[in-house]
């Protein structure tokens, strides 16, 4: 091996990974959603064979990580990992030269409405989307996307967390009071339907629109609202200071101003992050902590309208442990 | 007479039916269905002919004129009782073969069970004329030739076949000749289509003997069958109902009487005074409906109750084939002769 001369921020953010084996590094992998069609993958193993050690590591949000490729083949593995970026629609400011960042992390998604019978939206769309709406981008935001409120995707422990909800449409006239929603409703979820005289009533606070009612309903008496809606969670995070699951910000949102939210949080990161933070990465739920949440939330309604049924939760307080605060 | 339409004209045909004729036909209902962004075709009331699903089968059955899933029958107030209005104009339901032939078996319940005639299923009965929606083939699950089903030679005005995006019709019932011959492109002898050989073949026991009553057969449905009632919901021949009689929270002595369907799955449908209940296990309630589709009704009426549609196979969530079953059913009946 000659002498290695290797700018390590420049490696981080073409997404390789500083490997603690010298000489070293991992291709990582991108993968919008978590859906890749077959012909990439054939070219991630082709990789892995050719320049790794032939072994592929599959990481916590949905990406790849191809190990034991030397540091002096970054470009060529560039140059392979170029169909995939194409394939996986990334954008991307210059062809040829790998993915362009790696601090906002992979957006990912649980397989959502195109295969599981309770997914209330096409999450892997919705996730591929937001990767469109905010990639390249080096800021350290997680976003996820779970297709009903059972959260397989985990997304309470995402910065942005987008839970899918349906608001269970009711036509009384094709109900025979068989019970299986409300029995189901108790069982599977809040237990928010209840039998008057003979036809299901919804208390609507409870309801959180998960749908259940609908999957079971033998006669679509129940069936599913032609809008997709969804339940915002914001500033979940694992970690060493002060982990915590993220909380319920707004209820019944929509498509357009969960991505214009998004993108309002970008600007307010370039304004508010720490001109000394290490590596110059900040978690952005470390911002928010440091402006405080009103100031947040003033950026992130700027050019948002909500739609006339979501539910706004102005006071947000989060928990968790404060091992920088109280210790462990 | 036999018309040829375009699907222009045929849309004018029914423009000026509905002038005259409610028109209850099945209807593609966009993400109605179980799953997000699927479909559901069930019956409804249209004018415009786009919206009459001619090419799939079905989810629901037809029986939804006749029988609604639920119908208030009568309000009630101290000592007066009203019976509900109905709309009285006549109507045109659209079904297939399977539907079609579905009519004599609830005809069969309704008005020739017994002494009474049931005026509530009759005062829907006298209104209805049905129209024949050819099958150009089978569909999934359909075994209507066992069930000597997949055809009609009369019980319907007109038929309607899609032929190559065009309307094929006969119409039997002279008075709706004028509605085709001023609008069609074309008059031809047409026959409706028919299916005369399905992919799912059945063979009925001529006598179920009394001992498959306690055969194991009925064993894994305890377990497989989550007694929901989709298959009794979308049966065109069920016909079991039970009562609501609801009084106004608001003023108790105001209140109507409901009937809605009622599923021999479900719990609740044995259930007697005292806290009895006749069938607890659902392969005894499986049992209760195999049989009644395809021996007991024989017993009484001399004919089979299913009609072979195979719309119970195509709803059933936990992939219970209705007709594997009566093929089990065969099998149990011949090993004991």
């Amino acid at each position: 091996m000659g002498k290695l001369d290797i700018n390590v921020g420049k490696l981080k953010k073409n997404a390789f990974r500083y490997s603690k084996v010298r000489g070293e590094t991992a291709s990582r992998i991108r993968i919008p959603g978590g859906v890749i069609d077959s012909k990439s993958m054939g070219r991630v193993v082709e990789i892995a064979e050719k320049y790794g050690t032939g072994v592929i590591n599959i990481t916590n949000r949905q990406g790849i990580e191809i190990p034991g490729i030397k540091l002096t083949d970054m470009e060529k593995v560039n140059a392979e990992v170029q169909l995939i970026i194409d394939s996986l629609r990334i954008n991307q400011p210059e062809k040829g030269k790998g993915y362009p960042s790696s601090g906002t992390r992979n957006v990912i998604a649980c397989p959502g409405a195109r295969l599981c019978p309770f997914g209330c939206y096409d999450t892997t769309a919705f996730a591929q989307k937001m990767e469109n709406n905010i990639f390249p981008n080096d800021r350290h935001v997680k976003i996820a996307f779970t297709g009903c409120s059972n959260d397989c995707a985990k997304v309470r422990m995402a910065d942005f967390g987008i839970i899918g909800m349906t608001e269970p449409q009711y036509n009384k006239d094709r109900c025979v009071a068989c019970k299986a929603c409300i029995n189901f409703c108790k069982r599977r979820s809040v237990g928010a339907l209840e039998l008057v005289n003979g036809k299901v009533v919804r208390d609507t606070d409870k309801c959180i629109g998960c749908g259940v009612c609908v999957a079971y309903c033998p006669t679509r008496a129940w069936t599913r609202s032609r809008e997709h809606y969804f339940r915002l969670v914001i500033m979940g995070r694992t970690g060493k200071k002060n982990p915590r699951l993220a909380e319920d910000f707004i209820k019944w949102a929509d498509e357009e101003s969960i991505l214009k939210m998004v993108k309002n949080t970008y600007a307010y990161i370039e304004e508010y992050i720490d001109p000394n933070a290490v590596e110059h990465k900040e978690h952005i739920g470390y911002i928010v902590d440091r402006t405080g949440f009103e100031e947040f939330k003033k950026w992130l309604f700027e050019g948002v309208n909500l739609g006339p049924k979501a539910e706004v939760n102005q006071r947000v307080y989060w928990g968790g442990r404060h091992y920088d605060k109280y210790g462990g | 007479m036999g018309y040829v339409l375009s699907r222009e004209a045929f849309a004018a045909v029914i423009a000026d039916l509905s002038k005259n004729y409610r028109i209850f036909a099945p209807v593609r209902k966009e993400g109605a269905g179980r799953f997000t962004d699927v479909d559901a075709v069930i019956y409804d009331y249209v004018c415009d002919s786009e919206k009459i699903e001619l090419e799939a089968k079905s989810d629901y059955a037809s029986k939804e004129f006749l029988t609604p899933l639920s119908e208030t029958l009568l309000y009630f107030t101290e000592n007066e009782v009203k019976e509900s209005d109905l709309d009285t104009r006549p109507v045109l339901v659209f079904g297939r073969s399977c539907d079609i032939n579905s009519l004599k078996r609830l005809d069969q319940i309704y008005l020739d069970n017994g002494l009474a005639k049931d005026p509530f299923y009759k005062r829907r009965r006298d209104l209805v004329k049905y129209v024949l929606i050819g099958c150009g083939h089978s569909y999934d699950n359909c075994f209507c030739v066992s069930m000597e089903s997949n055809k009609c030679d009369d019980g319907y005005v007109f038929s309607i076949d899609l032929v190559e995006d065009n309307i094929q019709s006969n119409v039997p019932d002279k008075d709706f000749d004028k509605y085709f011959a001023q609008h069609c492109n074309d008059k031809k002898d047409v026959a409706p289509r028919y299916v005369k050989e399905n992919e799912v073949k059945v063979a009925v026991p001529d006598s179920v003997p009394l001992s498959v009553i306690t055969d194991a057969l009925w064993d894994e449905y305890t377990t497989r069958c989550i007694n929901c009632g989709r298959c009794n919901y979308v049966c065109p021949t069920c016909t079991c109902y039970t009562m609501q009689d609801v009084f106004y929270s608001d003023n108790g002595k105001v209140g109507e009487r409901r009937r809605v369907g009622a599923s021999c799955m479900v719990d609740g449908y044995t259930d007697v005074a005292g806290g009895g209940q006749y069938r607890r296990k659902n392969g005894e309630r499986m049992r209760f409906k195999v049989l009644h589709k395809i021996s007991d009704f024989k017993k009484r009426f001399g004919y089979h109750m299913c009609v072979g549609c195979g719309r119970c196979d195509d709803i059933c969530p936990e992939y219970i084939s209705f007709s594997n079953i009566i093929g089990k059913v065969y099998q149990a009946s011949k090993e004991v002769k």
